[in-house]
């Protein structure tokens, strides 16, 4: 009699992805004007790979005087070259940093992954691939903005202050300076303190691209590096990505400085499936949603939504589907859930983990394996989940799915639209005008319907209420980084 | 008694209260008007029993006009929430309707409005002139509110098989801090492109030149307007800016020139629930400065919807 094989008896071949053409330096100083300054600080971080903590590289963390170095050689490339260049020249540049960065798309995608401990699957198909993609977007604007804003006159704004996060890190990068340089800006960026690395590549990429020195800078550093850029006086736009909490500190520091800010913060997004809806489709959605990236993304969809009828067979089926997610080594083709990006990260998730327990919802987590080094998180998710939990209303940035129940669609439109964010959300049924008129009054800067966690350069991302204000993408992303009069 | 009565025949010769620039007729006790408050449709008085006299340029009161509280404004951000969800889903088509049936209520309450802007001081050139640019602004967003946004949606060819479209949608509460240089142009032009946006409003009249904006909520009480879209307080702007900014229900603030340490104050009372600040640029109302789509624009939010399209094998892409 043949040996009845469980569905979870099987196991995946190893399949790594090649790192042996990648190349990290021990040690990265500052892009400052165009070279690699040692940091007056004298100081360096260490950046490490979160699933093995072991050190990749040793970075230099910025002081308040390198920001300023950085500040000065921005504003020396925009009055002497930037601003007088003409644009579709300036478009050139952009797109040439787009082609290079297609050409080593490889490269970057394996260094992201062993940097932010996202999966190879994505940060190369995704992460990488998008982030050139922005490149030639925008590149394609710097000689046709007078198109974008009829009847107005567009002028740049000057040297704009980037501060980007960790969970995208290369293409965060791309959503900050592409259209800052399409638009006329030169750029000071400083990348998170636990990803340095695709920046700094970036930045050498830059340099092969003959950039002029100082149209792009890139300083590294933790949270006061972030605050010296904020605060220095010569900027004229601040741009951040992150948390909701340290948007406000920013907004409160330029209050009344003239600094144009736009921020892109935090997110609760509600995704909520009607019976009528493709139940298979929409549990890959659901997985998707909340479980890309490890569920480091501002736009998860970490409120889950079902209508009562359904609510078992979704349930059920989420379950199963959990079950086949591989948690694992970043670089392997076969990983679904790479490492939890930091200690300090896993640290709050965990946190969140038993804050749920402890408010009386009930938990399920596959059975996977874990590795023993590095950070790791099984995918999550509780039933009974009360509107008012810490779980429903608080961002956890993780892979926890927090699910309740509707009957009526008026009250499931109340239910999505009660947290204080507004960044993003997704509704699953086969019912057009239904489709319409959930869109229309979920308030959030982004809707997917039947679908989740898609991005394009060409589309228009950010929030509504507290998860900032502003737009990244598309025409509306011009916006941010220009003068009308 | 009958000196009390002719006081107030010779303070009625003197500020107006009750003649809505109407001749004056000696013969006549006037009826002089209160000056009210506007919230949710209604009319009430300011909940603090304050007032304050503004003066005209004589020096001498004006009005007793209600000072507004801060529990007022919070009054009002009840109302004006209550009212943002259906003023924001009436048609374009129907906003537009309304938002020109303001435009003919105030042209024919001229003569009102022309004599109250005389009293806070305007001569009765200036003030003919400002009353037909403020009927002339209703009439130019009337004309906005179902084109505003073709001009700033778009149709985003994304890199997958998706549709994908952003399309604008009111912010939904905004705070309307009037600045001082007119009674009525400025009231107007800062109110207009807040509604034609389908947002409501809580706005804050001029201190100096409240009447025009008082006698402007009763004509929106009879342009069809639904109660609560607009409402408006009087009062001291040192008392009202604050609670208009740091409310968490209120979604953006609009505010006509501030100073250094207000527009400090703006953005950093904002900050505890992001709401959108708007510092209008423009100097002169009365130019072209003053009416743009733009202006609209500060008050919307950008929505972009995503959905999947399936793509069939033959039929040769259709064509």
């Amino acid at each position: 009699m043949a040996k009845r094989i469980k569905d979870n008896d099987w196991k995946l071949v190893p399949a790594p992805e090649s790192k042996d053409h990648v190349r990290i330096d021990a040690e990265y100083k500052l892009f400052i004007g165009g070279k690699w300054v040692a940091p007056k600080s004298g100081k360096y971080l260490d950046t490490i790979n979160p699933s093995s903590e072991q050190r990749l590289a040793r970075v230099a963390e910025a002081d308040a005087a390198d920001v300023d170095a950085a500040v000065k050689a921005a504003r020396k490339a925009y009055d002497t070259v930037w601003s007088k260049m003409p644009a579709p020249e300036r478009g050139k540049y952009i797109y040439r940093i787009a082609r290079l960065l297609q050409e080593k798309a490889r490269e970057f995608a394996v260094v992201e992954s062993m940097d932010g401990g996202k999966p190879i699957r994505e940060s190369r198909d995704f992460d990488i691939p998008v982030a050139a993609a922005h490149f030639f977007y925008y590149a394609g604007w710097a000689d046709k903005l007078q198109y974008a804003f009829p009847a107005r006159n567009v002028s740049p704004l000057g040297v704009a202050g980037q501060i980007i996060p960790w969970n995208f890190p290369l293409l965060m990068a791309a959503w900050k300076i592409a259209p800052a340089l399409a638009c006329g800006n030169t750029v000071v960026l400083k990348p998170a303190e636990t990803t340095p690395l695709t920046a700094l590549l970036l930045a050498e990429l830059i340099q092969e691209a003959e950039l002029p020195d100082g149209v792009v800078n890139i300083v590294t550093g933790a949270g006061a590096t972030g605050a010296a850029l904020v605060n220095h006086p010569d900027i004229n736009k601040i741009a951040f990505t992150g948390s909701t909490a340290v948007g406000k500190l920013i907004q409160r520091s330029v209050a009344g400085t003239g600094k144009k800010l736009t921020l892109e913060l935090g997110g609760k997004a509600p995704n909520i499936i009607f019976a009528d809806a493709t139940i298979d489709q929409a549990v890959e959605g659901i997985i998707n949603g909340i479980y890309f990236n490890q569920g480091h993304v501002c736009c998860a969809g970490s409120r889950l939504y079902v209508e009562e009828s359904v609510h078992d067979e979704v349930v059920r089926k989420l379950k199963h589907r959990m079950k086949s997610l591989v948690v694992g080594d970043p670089l392997d083709k076969n990983t679904d859930i790479g490492a939890i990006n930091s200690r300090e990260q896993l640290g709050t998730i965990n946190k969140y983990i038993k804050l749920g327990q402890q408010e009386g919802a009930d938990m399920y987590q596959s059975s996977c394996d874990l590795p023993g080094k590095g950070f790791w998180c099984r995918p999550t998710l509780f039933t009974n989940v009360a509107q008012s939990a810490r779980i429903t209303q608080e961002e956890i940035f993780g892979p926890v799915l927090a699910i309740q129940t509707f009957r009526t669609v008026d009250e499931v439109i109340q239910k999505a639209n009660n947290t204080p964010y507004g960044l993003s959300a997704g509704v699953w049924t086969d019912k057009g005008s239904k489709i319409f008129n959930l869109t229309s009054k979920l308030r959030a800067g982004v809707i997917w319907a039947n679908t989740f966690n898609k991005f394009d350069p060409t589309s228009p991302f950010g929030g509504y209420k507290e998860s900032g204000y502003g737009r990244e993408g598309g025409v509306h992303g011009l916006g941010a980084y220009l003068n009308l009069s | 008694m009958s000196k009390t009565l002719s006081r107030s025949i010779i303070k009625a010769d003197l500020n107006g209260h009750g003649t809505n620039g109407a001749a004056k007729n000696a013969d006549r006790l006037p009826v002089m008007k209160t000056y009210k408050i506007y919230i949710g449709g209604k009319f009430p008085r300011t909940e603090s029993g304050r007032y304050y006299q503004p003066t005209g340029t004589d020096g001498k009161p004006l009005a007793n006009v209600c000072r507004g509280s801060r529990k007022d404004v919070r009054d009002a951000v009840v109302a004006a929430r209550g009212a943002v969800g259906g003023w924001a889903s009436r048609s374009a088509f129907n906003r537009g309707q309304i938002l020109y049936r303001i435009g003919e209520m105030l042209e024919g309450r001229s003569a009102q409005f022309v004599h109250e802007l005389v009293l806070h001081g305007a001569t009765q050139k200036q003030a003919e002139a400002e009353v037909a640019l403020a009927i002339d602004r209703w009439i130019h967003y009337a004309g906005w509110c179902d084109k505003y946004q073709a001009l700033f949606s778009s149709v985003n060819p994304v890199n997958t098989s998706h549709f994908n479209f952003s399309v604008l949608e009111p912010t939904g509460v905004v705070g309307i801090m009037s600045g001082g240089s007119n009674g009525l142009l400025e009231l107007v032009s800062l109110i207009a492109p807040v509604i034609a946006g389908g947002n409501t409003c809580v706005v804050v009249a001029s201190e100096k030149h409240p009447l025009p904006a008082v006698t402007f909520t009763e004509v929106l009480a009879t342009s069809d307007l639904p109660g609560g879209v607009v409402n408006l307080l009087t009062g001291f702007r040192s008392e009202l800016l604050k609670p208009l900014v740091s409310h968490m229900d209120i979604n953006a603030v609009v505010c006509a020139q501030p100073t250094k340490e207000e527009r400090q104050m703006l953005d950093t009372e904002a900050a505890a629930n992001m709401k959108r600040v708007v510092v209008p640029k423009v100097k002169d109302w009365s130019t072209t400065e003053g009416q743009s789509p733009y202006l609209i624009l500060d008050t919307q939010e950008v929505k972009t919807t995503w959905h999947p399209i399936e793509r069939g094998q033959g039929g040769g892409g259709g064509y």
